[in-house]
């Protein structure tokens, strides 16, 4: 009997570790909700309910500068974003193995700005893509290619261990959204409707080799195959921002690439003019990203080529989808709303991610 | 693998559900290939400077052993026939042979010690005289973690033979086990062989007490390890790196940052250490006893890094004080210096040996050398000094009076802590020329000014200080009260061991100083 009460009482107490270890772990969290707001981006996509015939995967360039949410309304095409800010070669693919887990789009865009990063970065990037993945093999297979020096896996199956210090600089936001956090893109794209001409950029520093890095390039190829294997699409892109440079080096690699695997490839640098780019009211931060409007043109662009090219569903006819999505117009324009308001209010935005880090 | 590493917990959890998993007799076993592979991990180029000691004491030991139960059996079988002349002559003539080897192990050892440790300080040395053409080359040598550790006490364990204390080991695997287990290795305690040997081969059976009570005192070593000590470490390191610009009250602040820092580092390492092999049901000797409650240097010395303490009273101390040419000082200095000079000179000069050796044994500077003879000074003087304290204590009737012991406290600990800067500066005449700013600089304004928020360490670490500062110091009483602690409170109370043990828990992973922004300190008395 003895026995039998120190076995329930390590069990409660054990329980009570194990409890208290995990609210301290959402406490500490980031909550990704105000400022740094792309951190919430790569869990958003969980809590999807509507099918995506298109998914975009990238970086910066490709969350910030094509609107979901047009698409959907002019071309009835339902699509994802899988972007987080400076997201590398191999996030993307695991990214990419990761959304096959729960459903096998028609057509999946890669932005290829990242071939150009060929080893991890940054430890803080790397947490905002990864930390909102779901755990699966690709998920460990993700965290095991993106870690720098000093990281440690372990602090990825445990955040609490890597945010512990976080408990001395809990905001309000900590415990607002300790059980449930609000949606901060429309199915991926991140909305910005303020608005900054297009400035100079330095001039591109000369690189001793223009040469694609093979780990990131041997991502591609997974990618490729991937596709292949799930009779997916494989489109490239290149987002039509001219910073960071795009050097035209690397832009024949990709164009070779694409020639040698049957893929297509739209550099939209090159067709600023066809898309109908107006970077001096098309830009939020002076050419880095797009802003509502460029990005609402993207979309008006890229979801003709689309539905041009592909079989698309228009989802509009589906009278379950085009529910779902008429809430995420409603959020969307709301959005637009309120930023367009607090713009006239104060001359630029205050929130909504408007102290975002940018990649 | 540091201790505070995931690396080395997930070892750990491994080794300790292999431990009872594996059959009794076998245990040690798995702790030989554990210990092994933990030194292999942090180089495996370590194990072989161990592994020429485990030889070479193994061999040494067997051969004294030899020559001991020779001598024995000699005597004993011809008692009756050999005069006491040529019994003399024959225990002269093994003992001859005994320190023979044993000399050539102790040269083998220690030069091993001396060369990787201490070549680079003696080049840096002779190059004081040298021209700057002539000047010779620092040499890149492996330093074997904790081989000062391991070697002192492979030595204690040939010394014990030689002196037939103990048996030699037969096993090799036995003795490098002895010599190389794995939670004692980087950081000691220094044990001897008659300690360890017997519960470090015996298979413990699984107690749930002993579990429990290693498990708790391992938690309590990584809080104040990965809360305290790698928290407070940033100030320290801010405070010292910048000599001129921190003087006066930031030395003192330093000073006594410092002596709460090496505190937790040190002892937190060895509750750690003592709390592995405890959940293993092995008992290592304990290598503190409140040592910021002593009442003067010779007790503290008692109370800190025990182990190394009677080491080298034993294996110093004692040999120097009673060797021929020291006796035959001590008789000539009676005759010619008088009776009380005469029967000081011997004390006088093994201390000497002893500290000199604690210094340098600590390190390869000067600052070590001096750090070791101040503390020589101090305990010198203390002791010539008795006579007055006794007159002073018997004539104010202060002796044994709370409020006089809590100034001997503090007395000894601002005195000990003083001396310790030498482990802190750069060099000698630095240290001194900066512990004298605290006399004479007196910028009390550091406490209120905020610039001891811009030392590395914020409002919150102080906060967090603060806390761990009343926690340990609460523990401490209650050990000076109760003994253990832990036993107490096991005793008192099941329910509240476990919750205290699971609040430590999630104290040190919240609280702790580790992770992407720290950078998790080395045990500081890893580098000995």
């Amino acid at each position: 009997m003895k026995r039998v009460k120190k076995i329930i009482f390590a069990f409660v107490i054990a329980c009570f570790v194990i409890c208290a270890f995990a609210f301290l772990q959402r406490l500490v969290m980031p909550k990704y909700q105000t400022g740094i707001v792309e951190g919430s981006m790569i869990e958003e996509y969980y809590d999807e309910e509507v099918p995506h015939e298109v998914v975009f995967i990238g970086d910066c360039e490709v969350y910030e500068n094509i609107s979901t949410v047009r698409l959907y309304e002019k071309y009835g095409v339902s699509s994802y974003i899988r972007g987080s800010a400076q997201q590398l070669a191999w996030q993307s693919y695991y990214l990419l193995e990761d959304t096959l887990r729960y459903e096998t789009p028609k057509v999946v865009v890669f932005n290829v700005l990242s071939l150009k990063y060929d080893t991890p970065q940054s430890e803080a990037y790397n947490r905002m893509t990864l930390d909102g993945m779901r755990w699966s093999k690709s998920k460990a297979k993700a965290v095991n290619a993106s870690m720098t020096e000093g990281e440690h896996f372990v602090e990825y199956v445990f955040p609490l261990l890597r945010y512990h210090s976080r408990i001395f600089e809990l905001t309000e936001d900590d415990f607002v959204h300790l059980f449930s956090k609000d949606k901060v893109t429309h199915s991926g794209y991140y909305m910005r409707v303020d608005s900054k001409p297009e400035g100079e950029f330095p001039e591109p520093m000369p690189l001793r080799d223009y040469t694609l890095g093979e780990n990131a390039m041997s991502y591609l190829d997974r990618m490729t195959e991937l596709c292949r294997e799930n009779g997916i699409e494989l489109v490239l892109m290149k987002a039509p921002t001219k910073y960071p440079h795009w050097y035209d080096e690397w832009d024949r690699q990709i164009v070779e690439y694409a020639a040698d695997n049957g893929l297509q490839y739209l550099n939209f640098i090159d067709m600023r003019d066809e898309v109908g780019l107006d970077m001096s009211v098309d830009t939020y931060d002076a050419g880095l990203h797009l802003n509502l409007s460029g990005a609402e043109k993207m979309a008006d662009f890229f979801g003709c080529w689309l539905t041009e090219c592909f079989e698309l569903t228009d989802f509009r006819q589906d009278e379950r989808v085009s529910g779902i999505w008429k809430e995420k117009s409603d959020y969307y324009y709301e959005m637009k709303q309120k930023q367009t308001s607090e713009l006239e209010q104060y001359g630029e935005l205050v929130s909504f991610g408007a102290n975002a880090v940018k990649d | 693998m540091l201790f505070t590493s995931y690396s080395f917990i997930a070892f750990l959890a491994v080794v300790i559900l292999l431990y009872y998993v594996f059959p009794k007799k076998a245990r040690w076993t798995l702790l030989l290939v554990a210990s092994c592979a933990f030194y292999a991990f942090a180089d495996y180029r370590y194990l072989f400077f161990i592994a020429v000691t485990a030889l070479s004491a193994y061999f040494a030991a067997l051969r004294l052993e030899r020559l001991n139960n020779t001598q024995k059996e000699y005597i004993g079988k011809n008692k009756d026939i050999l005069s006491s002349e040529e019994k003399k002559r024959y225990k002269e003539e093994i003992k001859k042979k005994k320190w023979r080897l044993l000399l050539l192990c102790l040269f083998l050892n220690l030069g091993i010690l001396s060369v990787t440790k201490y070549t680079n300080f003696v080049i840096a040395n002779i190059n004081h005289f040298l021209s700057d053409a002539s000047k010779l080359s620092p040499v890149d040598l492996i330093i074997p973690m904790g081989i000062s550790f391991y070697t002192f006490q492979t030595l204690s364990y040939v010394i014990d033979v030689y002196r037939a204390k103990t048996s030699a080991q037969h096993n090799f695997f036995r003795l490098f086990l002895f010599v190389s287990f794995f939670p004692q290795l980087v950081q000691g305690p220094i044990s001897r062989y008659g300690d360890l040997s017997e519960t470090l081969y015996e298979g413990h059976s699984f107690s749930a007490h002993s579990f429990s009570m290693g498990l708790m005192r391992v938690l309590w070593g990584y809080f104040k390890k990965v809360v305290i000590a790698d928290r407070i470490i940033t100030g320290v390191t801010s405070l010292i790196g910048s000599p001129e610009q921190y003087k006066g009250v930031y030395v003192f602040i330093a000073t006594m940052f410092y002596a709460f820092e090496l505190y937790c580092d040190f002892t937190g390492g060895i509750d750690i250490t003592i709390g592995i092999a405890e959940m293993m049901g092995i008992k290592v000797a304990e290598n503190f006893n409140l040592p910021y409650f002593s009442k003067n240097i010779k007790e503290y010395w008692n109370r800190w890094h025990i182990t190394m303490g009677t080491w080298f009273t034993d294996y110093i101390f004692y040999p120097i004080s009673v060797c021929g040419p020291m006796l035959k000082l001590s008789k000539w200095s009676r005759q010619h210096l008088g009776q009380n000079i005469g029967k000081r000179v011997t004390v006088y000069l093994s201390s000497l040996a002893v500290w000199l050796a604690t210094g340098i044994w600590h390190g390869a500077a000067w600052n070590f050398i001096v750090w070791g003879l101040m503390n020589y000074v101090v305990i010198m003087a203390s002791q010539e000094m008795e006579p007055l304290y006794a007159r002073f204590h018997k004539r104010f009737n202060v002796s044994g009076k709370p409020l006089y012991e809590v100034f001997q406290i503090i007395r000894t600990v601002l005195l000990m802590s003083f001396i310790r800067m030498f482990d802190c500066y750069r060099d000698v005449p630095l240290t001194f020329r900066m512990v004298g700013t605290v006399f004479t600089t007196f910028n009390f304004s550091a406490f209120t000014d905020g610039s001891l928020l811009k030392i590395g360490l914020t409002g919150a670490d102080y906060i967090v200080l603060l806390a761990g500062f009343v926690i340990v110091l609460s523990v401490s009483l209650v050990k000076v009260k109760v003994g253990n602690v832990r036993e107490y409170v096991y005793e008192n109370s099941n329910v509240l061991f476990y919750v205290l043990a699971a609040l430590l828990l999630i104290m040190t992973v919240v609280f702790g100083a580790y992770g992407v922004g720290y950078d998790s300190a080395q045990f500081i008395y890893n580098q000995f």
